[in-house]
């Protein structure tokens, strides 16, 4: 089996693969990709997924159920350490009429998740969890359901752990060809020809692309977020954000912003100031707080932003997936998708996230 | 400890924690303190071990103090100045409330 990407898609589906004794070699086209896992919030995030469509709100939730399994099973076999945690999340509002949308969306959920516990919490409430949370808020939502990781560590672990189990990584390469024929897949770069039975393109941005030689429509787009991180505090804030979280190292994350500008990953002064002023109101010491780096890229948006996992009929044996969620649904794919590959298959909980709902489009 | 010999220079006196040291004009926070004799400016947030300055040119982060209650502050980018409070950064900054 060839897996196209080394990111935190194709990284959980290789080492899922390879756990599951599929020989896999995993192609990763290296530090000049556009790794949507560089600018990851490190959220595993239930609370606000698949509100409009409830397949993928069941996807996310089961990931975050076996989140905890994956991160046992990744410190066992690689004693990385994810800074895992689940204490619940908490989404901010600033304004009364982001509450009201809240409210009403997570109302949506629970007629469809009710397992999803969550509160709605006006800004006398939020504080008790938040301390030091600024005058000048509406309020917000409290879920059980939600966690974080680091994102990085992650993606480290994955690639540590796929070797760990006997997979081969190949980074540096950049897939320019597929050619299927004969039962077999030939995977030309611009170094070598591969060549595997089977193949799985989980290749991030380059997926679209890649996906339509073996006869796939998965139409992505590139949706940039910027971040900007402090100098390390003490810890202040227990639970993430969808805004804002603490690092267990002790940095905090500011990011949350979303612009449509192609495949440009640098950053803009007046994204970053507001991202600023955002967490000087949610937490008004943080303007005491020094900001050492800040960064763009780019996350894989579907046209619905909801996941793709698909299998080739013309060319069987093929399949791709992406999505924009690979924090949160890195257990999914290791412990479900990447299985259900192995056989051959696609898993019955993914069967309606193929882009054959974008028939219209 | 050597120095560079500078007759002209004049001195100036900060507080090292509870130490007043005399350093010379034009010395940063790190020469003076490192011409003083110490070496451990602070400790690391995660495991609390002792650091001192490594590459004394602004990229290290390493030689990091508490500035006239300012946290995480070079020490080698910063010059010294006659009644400074210069404090070890011990672990993380505090949050300010």
């Amino acid at each position: 089996m060839i897996v196209i990407g080394g990111g935190l898609v194709g990284s959980a589906i290789a080492y899922g693969l390879q756990r599951k004794g599929v020989q896999t070699l995993m192609l990763d086209e290296g530090d000049i990709a556009f790794r949507a896992a560089r600018g990851n919030f490190g959220l595993i995030w239930v609370q606000s997924k698949g509100i409009h469509f409830p397949p993928y709100a069941r996807w996310t939730w089961q990931s975050a159920q076996m989140w905890a399994e994956l991160d046992a099973e990744l410190r066992d076999v690689t004693s990385a350490k994810l800074d895992y945690l689940r204490p619940g999340g908490v989404e901010i509002c600033l304004n009364p009429e982001d509450l009201n949308d809240l409210a009403a969306e997570l109302k949506t959920l629970h007629t469809h998740a009710p397992h999803v516990k969550y509160d709605m919490l006006d800004r006398h409430e939020l504080a008790k969890l938040l301390p030091g949370l600024g005058q000048n808020i509406a309020g917000g939502s409290y879920s059980t359901a939600d966690g974080h990781v680091n994102p990085l560590a992650l993606l480290r672990a994955l690639h540590q752990g796929f070797i760990a189990k006997g997979g081969q990584i190949i980074s540096g390469e950049t897939v320019a060809e597929i050619n299927h024929h004969a039962d077999s897949f030939a995977i030309t770069t611009q170094a070598a020809r591969h060549s595997a039975a089977r193949l799985v393109i989980a290749a991030g941005l380059g997926t679209q692309k890649l996906a339509a030689m073996v006869d796939l429509h998965v139409p992505v787009r590139p949706v940039r977020g910027q971040n900007l991180i402090t100098e390390r505090l003490q810890p202040f804030l227990r639970y993430p954000t969808g805004i804002i979280r603490q690092t267990a190292e002790g940095t905090v994350q500011i990011g949350a912003s979303s612009e449509e500008v192609g495949m440009d990953e640098s950053t803009s002064p007046t994204i970053l100031a507001s991202l600023a002023a955002d967490a000087v109101r949610v937490f008004p010491h943080l303007q005491h707080a020094r900001i050492v780096r800040s960064w763009g890229a780019l996350r894989t948006m579907t046209p619905d932003g909801y996941p793709i996992y698909m299998q080739s009929i013309t060319c069987p044996g093929a399949s791709a997936a992406v999505c924009h969620s690979g924090v949160t649904l890195a257990a999914a794919h290791v412990l479900t998708l990447a299985p259900a590959i192995a056989d051959g298959t696609l898993p019955q909980d993914t069967a309606a996230m193929t882009s054959e709902r974008f028939a219209d489009v | 400890m050597f120095r560079l010999p500078r007759a002209d220079t004049k001195t100036v006196r900060f507080a090292f924690d509870d130490q007043i040291i005399t350093a010379q004009t034009g010395d940063s926070i790190a020469a003076a303190l490192l011409a003083a004799g110490h070496r451990s400016f602070r400790d690391t947030p995660i495991s609390g071990a002792a650091r001192g300055p490594l590459c004394l040119m602004g990229v290290c982060f390493d030689c990091l103090v508490t500035v006239n209650g300012a946290p995480n502050q070079q020490a080698c980018m910063i010059l010294v100045r006659d009644g400074m409070q210069v404090r070890r950064q011990i672990g993380a900054a505090g949050v300010v409330s």
